[in-house]
């Protein structure tokens, strides 16, 4: 299910946050409000951990990674470095890398197997997108704008792009990542989806602004009604289940 | 986006989106909202005056302009419309006015409505059209000018006292014919004929200012102002004056004879001393007859040695010309040729009874031919008193001096007839308080100014004459004996336009 919430008022939530299938990163607020909301959804199943990066509480739009890898910009100081290697699952490689383009939640769009990036990303980068997280990477526009961290969210189940991606893009993009994808909005129509969302395979937190219109085609494409954190291994049975048949 | 450079374009198809309030399928824009939605969301309208209370004139039939003018605009028209639409400030709430249509109501009901488009920009660059009417309450309120006039009709503030102190009113009768033709006196509240000239009434003075001046441009004159003192606010500092302007207009007319002061004589290269005017605007044009030499003097120039014509137009006797001598010497002076030439004439009352002739020497040249009349100035016979002849004291003073040609005998045949052609008057009232004018006498001299203008196309270049529509003409071809009485060509008429409420139409075309 989604949920709603904000951020010291602030609808724009994605930029506050980092949600993927084996952590989440949350800014350090003036209240507990934004990290218990996550806390209460997600603390049975991934660590919920609150920080900043290069200083700043605007951790969503500086990082990009996947539940195999987190990539941090050359402005995150050692101590946060550290914290967040202390903070996240064993499994998960922490790496800061020397990039001019440091907002990387901007500049990546990525679930577990696929990124899109920012055209204009060094080659390094793009190498170490794909060992870090584990991805293939491709270099993509959405509608027209080449900050494609902000214009689309995917997971492993499905995306949410720019509304004025045209369907032939919608096409080559749901190739490229081997999901379903719709052109939506959300919070009451913005169109800068990752600002307004964070989502992962079975759960997704979006502006308290998103109408009920929005949040079911949410719901719909990231098909989280039916989601739950085993739902992997759910399918996975299905699919034996299949193969029995 | 099909920009054509050579590369191949993948073609864009905009997909829908769900509105985000109601989830009906549509184009994407960048509210991301359906319109309905959107109109339900902001009313653009907000704000706006609905309401306007309007000033109205029910004297006049003008509208209040805040914060002072008013202006007159017919119901459902363009005018008003643009009036309207003004009073409503849309600039300070930053809508654009997309459209505005009237929507008829009766003309009793005081009330005007107009029916606005407004377009707005709304949430991230989404332009909203919306319609709404706006409905005008008429009040009644009398203008200024409106209850001035009504508290009192005669209250003018400035006048014109125009006056040429010569026994005929012929310039007057000319000047009547410009000040109509360039509307000049159209702000004048009442006009008056004097004895001797024409009083103008104006509810300012910057009219009278401005019809002073117009008449300055036209003939020459001298003029002075006085004001009085009408009464004062001390604590506003503010005074009322009534302002008089006297204007008098230079005696010298056209064919006046006139003996220059040595003084003028010999600052236009001992031009005369007997010379003729042959022309009046606002300088006057001096034509010495024996050598067809000429010159002007200004109105500047003739106010500071002022000098009075020898003999005028009244004095004019009739004589008949025997012999015609070409000198061979011609020129252009204003506009008409002349030719020197000597000439023998003898006088029409002499002519049978005595064998007096005169020979005599003209600029009539071009006109004259054995056997016509013209009219000329008898010096023989005259008894001037005038100062200026008595300085030069070797002057011969020639027996006859001809002014024009006469056209009197052609004319006996249309003598009453209606002309093809009227001229329009002024509305003037007549001065009961001074003595009474002489209404033979005018009409005498008005018929003399329409022959002069018959006479004269340099005359009629700067008036309007109109199409009489009561002349009809006659069956009978015209009998040309040789040479045709002058008269005014068809093609030099102007239609009369004739309007109901002329009035209203005219006055809104000056405005």
């Amino acid at each position: 299910m989604a949920t709603r919430l904000q951020f010291e008022n602030n609808c724009e939530i994605g930029v506050f946050s980092k949600l993927t299938n084996a952590y989440c990163l949350v800014a350090i607020g003036g209240s507990e409000n934004f990290y218990s909301t996550f806390e209460s959804e997600l603390a049975d199943h991934i660590p919920v951990v609150k920080t900043s990066i290069a200083g700043s509480r605007i951790v969503g739009r500086l990082c990009a990674g996947n539940k195999k890898g987190l990539l941090l910009p050359h402005t995150t100081t050692d101590q946060e470095l550290q914290h967040l290697r202390n903070s996240l699952p064993d499994g998960v490689v922490v790496q800061r890398i020397e990039e001019r383009l440091s907002a990387l939640g901007n500049c990546i769009a990525c679930n577990d197997h696929v990124a899109l990036t920012h055209t204009d990303l060094d080659r390094e980068t793009e190498d170490l997108i794909a060992d870090v997280l584990g991805v293939e990477v491709f270099r993509q526009t959405i509608a027209g704008n080449i900050l494609v961290g902000s214009y689309c969210t995917f997971s492993n189940r499905g995306g949410l792009v720019h509304p004025h991606t045209s369907i032939e893009d919608l096409d080559e993009l749901s190739t490229l990542l081997q999901v379903p994808l719709v052109a939506g909005t959300v919070n009451r129509g913005s169109e800068v989806i990752a600002a307004g969302i964070v989502v992962n395979d079975w759960t997704a937190f979006c502006g308290s602004d998103t109408t009920a219109t929005e949040l079911s085609v949410i719901e719909s494409v990231f098909k989280l009604r039916e989601a739950q954190p085993t739902a992997i291994v759910d399918e996975m049975r299905k699919s034996l289940i299949d193969t029995y048949v | 986006m099909a920009e054509d450079n050579g590369m191949f374009n993948v073609q864009q198809t905009i997909g829908s989106v769900l509105c985000c309030k109601c989830g009906i399928p549509m184009a994407p824009n960048s509210a991301n909202m359906c319109v309905k939605c959107l109109r339900s969301e902001v009313d653009i309208t907000e704000g706006l005056q609905k309401h306007v209370i309007i000033m109205w004139c029910p004297e006049c039939e003008k509208y209040l302009q805040p914060p002072r003018t008013w202006i007159r605009a017919q119901l459902e028209s363009t005018e008003l419309l643009t009036f309207c639409v003004k009073r409503l400030r849309l600039n300070k709430f930053k809508v654009k006015l997309a459209h505005a249509e009237f929507i008829w109501t009766e003309p009793h009901s005081r009330r005007i409505k107009v029916k606005l488009t407004v377009r707005k920009e709304v949430l991230n660059g989404v332009v909203l059209e919306q319609f709404y009417i706006v409905e005008y309450v008429q009040t009644d309120h009398m203008c200024e000018s409106c209850s001035r006039v009504q508290a009192n009709p005669d209250q003018w503030v400035a006048a014109v006292q125009l006056r040429q102190h010569v026994s005929h009113r012929r310039t007057f009768f000319y000047l009547e014919q410009l000040i109509l033709k360039h509307d000049a006196a159209i702000r004048a509240i009442k006009i008056k004929q004097m004895d001797e000239g024409i009083d103008f009434f104006f509810a300012n003075r910057s009219h009278a200012l401005k019809f002073v001046e117009f008449v300055g441009k036209v003939v020459p004159i001298k003029s002075r102002n006085d004001k009085q003192l009408v009464s004062h606010d001390p604590k506003n500092n503010t005074y009322n004056y009534k302002y008089t302007f006297s204007v008098e207009i230079c005696p010298i007319c056209r064919e006046d004879l006139i003996c220059l002061p040595p003084k003028v004589a010999n600052s236009l290269g001992n031009l005369g001393p007997l010379v003729l005017c042959v022309k009046v605007s606002n300088s006057v044009v001096l034509l010495d007859p024996f050598t067809l030499r000429n010159d002007f003097i200004d109105a500047d120039k003739y106010w500071r040695v002022p000098f009075k014509p020898l003999l005028s137009c009244k004095q004019l006797v009739e004589y008949i010309v025997l012999d015609v001598e070409l000198l061979g010497y011609e020129l252009n002076v204003a506009g008409l040729r002349y030719a020197l030439a000597d000439v023998q004439v003898a006088r029409v009352s002499d002519f049978g009874k005595n064998d007096k002739m005169t020979t005599v020497r003209t600029h009539l040249g071009r006109l004259l031919n054995s056997g016509d009349y013209a009219l000329g100035y008898d010096l023989y016979g005259a008894n001037s008193n005038d100062i200026e002849i008595d300085r030069y004291k070797n002057l011969v003073l020639p027996d006859v001096i001809l002014v024009k040609k006469s056209y009197e005998e052609k004319r006996q045949k249309t003598r009453g007839k209606p002309r093809p052609w009227k001229l329009k008057s002024m509305n003037m009232e007549l001065d009961s308080s001074s003595r009474k004018l002489d209404e033979e006498k005018n009409t005498r001299e008005y018929e003399e100014f329409i022959k002069d203008l018959e006479e004269n196309p340099e005359l009629r270049f700067n008036i309007s004459l109109y199409h009489n529509e009561e002349y009809q003409p006659s069956e009978m071809a015209p009998v040309t004996d040789g040479e045709e009485l002058p008269s005014v060509p068809l093609k030099e008429l102007l239609a009369d336009l004739d309007i109901s409420d002329e009035e209203d139409g005219g006055e809104s075309m000056r405005e």
